[in-house]
């Protein structure tokens, strides 16, 4: 890619260094900001990651699913947009591809991920 | 109209403060100088030439040389008039982005589209083909279907839409906003695509 595109894309390179390291099966809390007329929130929006895609790009997103009153509700996320305040990876999971579709299907027990233990080399996990 | 002479980087995506992420293109623009100017009295319109891009000497042929030489500038690989500069130029003097645009502004770009070659009618023209693969539908999927009547006119008319070169012309896209400019980089973002390949020269109109 030409340097004078990176140039303009500067903005997304320094936010993506702001933000954890997370996967497909890990569970996080997304901070979103929620504008209410003139008032802005922060709403959090907590659920395992079920995807990563174009992952390297601008125009990189997550989905994160949880479970919301026994109804399953994905969110898909720009991971570089200024109304995703924060990330915090809440749990590490253990799964063996990277995009978790079959969760859909399942409820309860089945619907659970393994935990995955940090290696030692790893960053360590945001409460 | 004012503008100024660039060319086409490439696109990307920006943020917006509301978090909308808005396709972009990045044109590198100016400096561009001034390199003759067009008044009533002497050429009966009053208009601005810019010259952008550098050319090595050898390539410029002599009467150009001697152009280039009046404005007291090296030789420049495109030159575009432009009309309704409000500011009034000398030659030589050189126009930055930040001189020309703003952040909001709309604008007008003008480029050369990417030749396609030898194109049928539905990609040339948007026809919508035959239609359905079944009801003893053959191998016309994509052709043009009836082209004019029997006995009569009994003849094609003038300028019916076919198959034929495409692209390659020039291109204008109106009412562009620019969403960012950078002067020390002379960059120029701006929402959406613009016609022509990654390196092409473009005329930016405000």
């Amino acid at each position: 890619m030409s340097e004078l595109i990176k140039l303009v894309e500067a903005d997304n390179a320094q936010r993506r260094t702001a933000l954890p390291v997370f996967r497909a099966g890990d569970t996080v809390n997304v901070h979103v900001k929620i504008r209410e007329g003139a008032k802005e929130r922060i709403q959090i929006f907590t659920g395992t990651v079920i995807q990563r895609r174009n992952p390297n790009t601008g125009g990189e997103t997550f989905t994160v699913r949880k479970i919301s009153n026994g109804i399953g509700v994905e969110r898909i996320f720009p991971l570089l947009s200024p109304n995703v305040d924060k990330i915090d990876v809440v749990r590490l999971g253990k799964v063996r591809r990277a995009r978790l579709f079959y969760l859909r299907g399942r409820q309860g027990k089945a619907a659970r991920v393994k935990e995955r233990i940090a290696k030692p080399t790893q960053v360590a996990v945001a409460a | 109209m004012s503008g100024l002479i660039g060319k086409k980087i490439g696109m990307t995506s920006v943020y917006n403060a509301d978090g909308q992420a808005l396709a972009c293109t990045v044109i590198e623009t100016g400096p561009c100088v001034v390199t003759q100017v067009r008044t009533k009295d002497k050429d009966g319109y009053e208009a601005v030439q810019l010259g952008y891009g550098e050319k090595k000497e050898k390539h410029a042929n002599k009467p150009m040389l001697g152009h280039f030489k009046a404005a007291n500038t090296t030789p420049k690989r495109k030159l575009v008039e432009f009309k309704e500069f409000e500011q009034s130029f000398n030659l030589g003097d050189t126009l930055q982005v930040a001189d020309v645009f703003g952040e909001g502004d709309f604008v007008d770009v003008v480029g050369t589209a990417k030749g396609r070659g030898f194109q049928g009618v539905v990609k040339r023209h948007g026809f919508g083909g035959v239609g359905g693969q079944t009801h003893g539908q053959h191998n016309r999927g994509r052709h043009p279907g009836s082209i004019g009547a029997c006995s009569f006119p009994s003849r094609v008319f003038k300028g019916l839409r076919m198959a034929g070169r495409m692209g390659g012309n020039r291109v204008t896209v109106q009412n562009l906003r620019v969403l960012r400019v950078l002067p020390e980089q002379n960059l120029l973002v701006i929402s959406g695509s613009i016609p022509g390949a990654k390196n092409s020269f473009v005329i930016i109109e405000k």
